[in-house]
């Protein structure tokens, strides 16, 4: 199966790691990944923040990019909700409605990472080896806006050797929420000593999520208070494997 | 900010922006900023918001319908203000017919007006309130206090915010910011200076404070003559007005006095009787987690020799034709003011209403306050949630806040005044750069030689904006190579950007 690869600005530029790992994972799976290198951000940080004019042109250029493949697959639930469900109304508003059922159409067959696994490939049991200790954040736009529900949860549930702990208040958001953390940084800050709370409660190594904006989020927090805790995407536990073991700052790697 | 009250020429057409009431305050940030500073605030908040929260998932998902319900929540709703004018002449109609006064306020000021003329002719200078968040809105205690009228707030948790000169911080539960101990204290220290005073050796139990006040509301009750109200519902039909709640005040208010003043918005329209079968399955569930609330008083004009024998039912508009005019705004109308979404929102749960600084707080308060006022007067509030979505997973006339507040913001950035700010400069040129992907890929190959400055991998202070998310989260150091330089150095043949 070809699918294309969205890797998302934040992850291309700040977490290659994230890429790498899903690449990975997907081929392991059997997919052939491309990553059509014309991609750049589906515009969703000026969307949120009130420039849906100015993420107009991005939309304009993943729609291009990624039109001609059959399925488009990001490590990212907020990037995938918005490719979903903000894209067919800008470009209605700022681009051109004749163009809205492509975009729709694009958006429709753009899958959030654990969502493409187990709902498209039917797969649950990736073959990962992962022997620490994780909590899972259910990240909030995957988990609402998308409706990832319990997806990630049964792809953690199959990997060898993972102990999940559950996280207290999972639910609740971490603050992150774009440049929400800059424009009302201590409410940000307010929510994510509450989230960095919960997880240090759990005992555990690393947090993951579905999302790497979060985990930097939520990492940055973790990093601030030297707590030892990591955080850890999705993708990468999913690739990480007896003879390839995704090595993450917490147990004994580089960052 | 505040409306004026009394008399004063009625302008032609009175500027939406100027008298619209208790709806904004200073910018959410800076407010936000004291209110996280009360830990006693945010420990009263913290588990009020939680109690309400659990207790609401409790008794809803026992409803095996609960979707099907939230869906014909809102279609009735969308259908009602579809023909809004036709329902509001429908409901003046059969108010009319039943012996009732209609009353048409464009705004806060002419609200107020109303109000107190109406309470001049029935020669008041005492009213007791049921509560309600029409008169919160337009301010109309101070309007009357203004005018010589004393306003007496009836519901317990408004009695408290009363007596403690406070503001309300929950729309249903207004004094959600004070804990037992500070009631006592307020209990103790204000009643006696406007009526019965607390018992002495007052305790802090729940049981005994419902009782003091009681006592100190029940000579209230017997001594005056004027009663307003706010309104849940009103069936266009039948011209029937109804208020649900949960303490009995309310009941008192409404059967005791000899004229009840209703102020409405024109948004709390229903078509008909049976609509209510709907509303009344959503409304208690989502606010106080009750199957059913236990008191609903409903009342069609007047009757004579039984309760109210003067009834006037003012109409309000205060900016809710202008936010009906707006496509993206306009399933705020929906809302029943249940707070099920402030139960849930995390911004909601830390700051506490009072930093929204309008009487519509939490996610339908950062939405309604800038809708009702126009943007221009409420520029912080679209900023003031994650966006997380909680409150639209709740809502139970499924108004999609989050996207909600997505459109306000783009109507904000759009301000003449934010035409040269900072923020759209910098986001202008992060649009040029992420629009190309010549451009980006450049950007963030240089991007990577910023990793010589960090330390330890990671960035700790940084300067302004970013300053807002160093001040308490480390940035990591960008890395070596790009995931996009990477891909591309591993499979050349997939072609150069
Ligand atoms: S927006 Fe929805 S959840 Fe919030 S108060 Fe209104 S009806 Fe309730």
């Amino acid at each position: 199966m070809r699918v294309a690869l969205f890797a998302t600005c934040l992850v291309d530029a700040m977490a290659p790691p994230v890429a790498k790992a899903t690449v990975t994972v997907l081929g392991r799976l059997g997919c052939t990944v491309e990553f059509p290198l014309s991609q750049t951000c589906c515009g969703q940080m000026h969307t949120n923040t009130g420039y849906a004019d100015m993420a107009a042109p991005m939309v304009k250029n993943h729609l291009e990019t990624f039109e001609p493949y059959e399925y488009v697959v990001t490590p990212s639930g907020s990037c995938a909700a918005s490719i979903r469900h903000q894209h067919p109304w800008i470009t209605r508003d700022y681009l051109d409605p004749e163009l809205v059922d492509r975009v729709e159409a694009l958006g429709n067959r753009t899958y959030e990472l654990s969502e493409f696994i187990v709902n498209v490939l039917g797969v649950t049991d990736v073959g990962a080896v992962y022997p620490h200790r994780v909590t899972y954040h259910p990240a909030c736009h995957g988990t609402r806006t998308l409706g990832l529900g319990e997806l990630p949860l049964k792809l953690l549930h199959e990997v060898r050797g993972l102990e999940l702990v559950e996280l207290p208040e999972a639910a609740g958001c971490c603050g992150f929420g774009g440049t929400f953390a800059i424009k009302n940084a201590d409410v940000s800050s307010a929510m994510l000593a509450d989230k960095v709370h919960h997880i240090l409660t759990t005992g555990a190594e690393a947090c993951t999520a579905v999302d790497a904006s979060c985990l930097l989020h939520i990492g940055g927090g973790l990093s601030r208070n030297r707590t030892g805790v990591d955080t850890i995407h999705l993708a990468e536990i999913l690739a990480s494997t007896e003879t390839d073991p995704t090595v993450t700052a917490a147990n004994g790697g580089q960052p | 900010m505040t409306a004026t009250a009394g008399s004063g020429p009625i302008p032609v057409d009175p500027p939406r922006a100027t008298n619209t009431g208790h709806l904004h305050g200073r910018p959410f940030p800076a407010a936000a900023r004291v209110a996280l500073g009360d830990s006693q605030l945010r420990r009263n908040i913290g588990k009020a918001t939680h109690t309400i929260r659990d207790k609401r998932a409790i008794v809803v998902d026992e409803l095996a319908d609960w979707r099907e319900l939230r869906a014909a929540g809102a279609a009735i709703k969308d259908a009602t203000m579809a023909r809004l004018d036709t329902y509001l002449e429908q409901l003046e109609e059969q108010v009319t017919a039943a012996g009732g006064v209609v009353h048409w306020a464009a705004d806060a000021d002419e609200a107020n007006r109303i109000v107190i003329d109406l309470c001049r002719r029935a020669e008041a200078t005492d009213v007791v309130k049921v509560k309600s968040m029409a008169t919160q809105e337009i301010r109309l205690n101070e309007a009357l206090a203004d005018a010589g009228i004393s306003a007496w707030e009836t519901d317990l948790a408004e009695l408290i915010v009363q007596l403690g000169h406070d503001m309300p911080s929950h729309i249903l539960v207004p004094a959600i910011h004070r804990n037992r101990a500070e009631i006592r204290e307020i209990f103790n220290r204000e009643m006696g200076k406007v009526g019965r005073p607390a018992p002495s050796g007052l305790s802090d139990e729940p049981a005994a404070l419902a009782e003091a006040a009681r006592v100190h509301l029940r000579q209230r009750f017997l001594s005056t003559d004027v009663a307003i109200s706010g309104a849940n519902f009103a069936v266009a039909e039948t011209g029937t007005v109804m208020v649900v709640e949960s303490e009995g005040n309310g009941r008192m208010c409404l059967t005791l006095p000899r004229t009840l003043i209703t102020v409405m918005g024109i948004e709390k329209l229903i078509p008909t009787w049976r609509d209510l079968e709907v509303f009344l399955q959503l409304l208690p569930r989502s606010s106080t987690g009750e199957r059913m609330n236990p008191y609903t008083t409903m009342w069609t004009g007047v009757t004579e020799g039984d309760g109210p024998q003067e009834f006037h039912l003012v109409l309000l508009d205060n900016g809710r034709t202008a936010a009906l005019a707006d496509p993206e705004g306009r399933a705020a109308l929906r809302c029943i003011r249940c707070s099920a979404c402030l139960n849930v929102c995390p911004v909601y749960e830390r700051t506490g209403g009072h930093a929204y600084g309008s009487i519509y707080p939490g996610p339908i308060g950062a939405v309604l306050s800038p809708l009702l006022t126009g943007v221009e007067d409420n520029t912080s509030l679209p900023f003031a949630s994650s966006l997380c979505g909680a409150c639209y997973d709740v809502c139970p006339v499924a108004i999609d806040i989050p996207s909600m507040l997505v459109h306000l913001r783009t109507k904000v950035a759009a301000l003449p005044e934010k035409a040269r700010t900072p923020e759209r400069q910098l986001m202008r040129a992060l649009a040029w750069v992420m629009s190309s992907p010549s451009r980006w890929t450049r950007s963030i190959r240089s991007m990577g030689l910023g990793r010589f400055l960090a330390r330890n991998g990671r960035f700790s202070s940084m300067p302004p904006p970013i300053s807002g998310w160093t001040a308490t989260r480390d940035l990591p150091a960008p890395p070596e190579q790009s995931f996009r330089d990477w891909w591309a150095a591993r499979a050349p043949e997939d072609g150069a950007s």
